[in-house]
């Protein structure tokens, strides 16, 4: 379980999170929402423990992650994976290289075995034999989909997806949609997206939340947060009603 | 008036002293991870990108200082009848000062800014954010491999350069000022010592530690967008030229004083 207790973040004088109080269950899919500059990404690195709130709690599991040093949280995040908005791909290195990265970090698996699991990984996304293709070779969505390998090839827990769709068009996001909900199902991980796509976020999601000027100001299952009335939530529903 | 310049000069010296504390976390930090299992095949890669693809600019700079030297200093010595520590007041010169100073300068404008435009184009598109997330630190797998590769490779560069420098510096010697090389080469072996060559790669690698841990710092620090990798850079071979400098002046007074 990911809790998030009474977090506030700052940035200078700029309060970015306002006493955010959240809790994610175990095999979750929680899609947090919000328009740009409200804070959502914000809320998702103070999760993955790449920034530290100005004052509240992060639990994940156990881990009481804002108060860990760098290197403790390196340990909890071995439980993580994360698609990011624009890929992140290791541009120097093959996306058979990339997908292995982690494995060839934190374990000892010959090489073989990682070449095996590489193949499965791709496979599990769709991208057969695309070992020794370079990240530039490769298209947005391909790019995505190498990302999602990546992640889920070390067996996260948690996987944490940054604007999956962003940029990408409504046939390849329909794609990675249907990807994340059978990642989701196949590894029983907990799954956090951070998007705007209120399609997506309906499409894939358990749980809604939305972050509204840097508040959390509604948190519901997707056919409650479709009957909100609060004039904020709705003007995100205009847009596919 | 006065109150408003006091803040600027102030608000400048805060933010420049809290750099350089952030460097020097940066530095310590890395000195702790480098006693962690060496990445030797990363380090390798690093010494060819970094240090062999320099050797050209460092020959050319070097070949055409050692010419200009022995062009201004080869007819005044032979005018007072000293043409016999031509070559040693040479390979001195390059040996102690020019050789690491220059081979410093140019490694920080070619090595340092190439460092600094690949670890911030990885910051801006978020590869430095995936490496924290797959637990890699950042500090171990990319500033370790470059610092140590600077370490080796500057020095080496730096004898390199000595060589080639002494070589412009015989070759105007024997061809235009009428020096014969028995008489240089005996110079060099009167005067220099191998103290000179030695002192030379201390240095060196000082300023091999420096155009590393700058170039990542710079390189990690980077502001957001194209504009900031810009930045980055032009502020890295800045900041290294200008500590090279200084810490050329302290480590000359440590070692030859």
């Amino acid at each position: 379980m990911i809790r998030i207790v009474n977090v506030t973040k700052k940035f200078g004088q700029k309060v970015a999170l306002k006493n955010i109080n959240l809790e994610i269950a175990d095999g979750e899919t929680l899609a947090i929402i919000g328009g740009s500059g409200s804070g959502k990404s914000t809320l998702l690195r103070l999760m993955i423990g790449l920034i530290q709130p100005t004052s509240g709690e992060i639990w994940i599991g156990d881990d009481e992650i804002s108060r860990m040093s760098e290197k403790e949280i390196m340990r909890v995040r071995l439980r993580m994976g994360m698609v990011f908005q624009y890929s992140a791909l290791f541009d120097s290195m093959t996306v058979g290289d990339n997908v292995a990265f982690g494995l060839v970090e934190h374990t000892n698996f010959d090489k073989e075995k990682i070449q095996a699991i590489v193949k499965e990984k791709l496979h599990q996304v769709g991208l057969d034999g695309v070992e020794n293709r370079m990240p530039n070779e490769l298209s947005g969505g391909m790019k995505k989909r190498v990302s999602l390998a990546r992640a889920i090839a070390f067996g996260p827990e948690i996987i944490f997806y940054d604007e999956p769709s962003s940029g990408l068009d409504p046939i390849t996001t329909n794609r990675i949609d249907e990807l994340i909900i059978e990642t989701q199902r196949a590894l029983n991980v907990t799954s956090i997206v951070v998007t705007h796509d209120m399609v997506s976020a309906c499409r894939i999601a358990n749980r809604i939340a939305m972050v509204y000027n840097g508040e959390l100001i509604a948190v519901d299952t997707v056919e409650n947060f479709k009957k909100i009335q609060d004039q904020r939530v709705r003007e995100f529903f205009r847009i596919i009603d | 008036m006065l109150t408003k310049f006091f803040e600027i000069i102030g608000g400048f010296m805060i933010k420049r002293f809290e750099e350089f504390g952030t460097i020097i976390l940066l530095y310590v930090d890395t000195l702790k991870q480098s006693t962690h299992k060496p990445r030797i095949r990363h380090i390798i890669a690093q010494m060819s990108h970094l240090g062999v693809d320099s050797l050209t600019i460092v020959s050319l700079t070097l070949l055409f200082t050692g010419v200009v030297f022995t062009l201004q200093t080869a007819h005044e010595f032979i005018r007072f009848g000293a043409q016999s520590t031509v070559g040693g007041v040479i390979s001195i010169a390059i040996g102690r000062e020019l050789g690491p100073v220059l081979v410093g300068v140019v490694c920080a404008g070619r090595v340092g800014a190439a460092i600094t435009a690949e670890i911030s184009t990885m910051k801006v598109t978020e590869q430095i954010d995936a490496l924290k997330v797959m637990a890699v630190s950042p500090v171990n797998y990319l500033i370790v491999p470059r610092m140590i590769a600077c370490m080796i490779v500057v020095p080496i560069l730096t004898v390199f350069g000595d060589i080639i420098g002494v070589a412009g510096g015989w070759i105007v010697a024997t061809q235009y000022s009428g020096i014969s090389s028995y008489l240089f080469i005996n110079s060099i072996k009167m005067f220099a010592t191998i103290y000179d060559l030695t002192g030379g790669m201390i240095k060196a690698i000082f300023f091999g530690n420096v155009i590393a841990v700058l170039g990542c710092y710079y390189g990690l620090n980077c502001p957001d967008g194209a504009e900031g990798v810009g930045i980055a850079t032009t502020k890295t071979v800045v900041t290294s030229i200008i500590v090279i400098f200084i810490l050329n002046a302290l480590l000359t007074f440590i070692i030859y004083r």
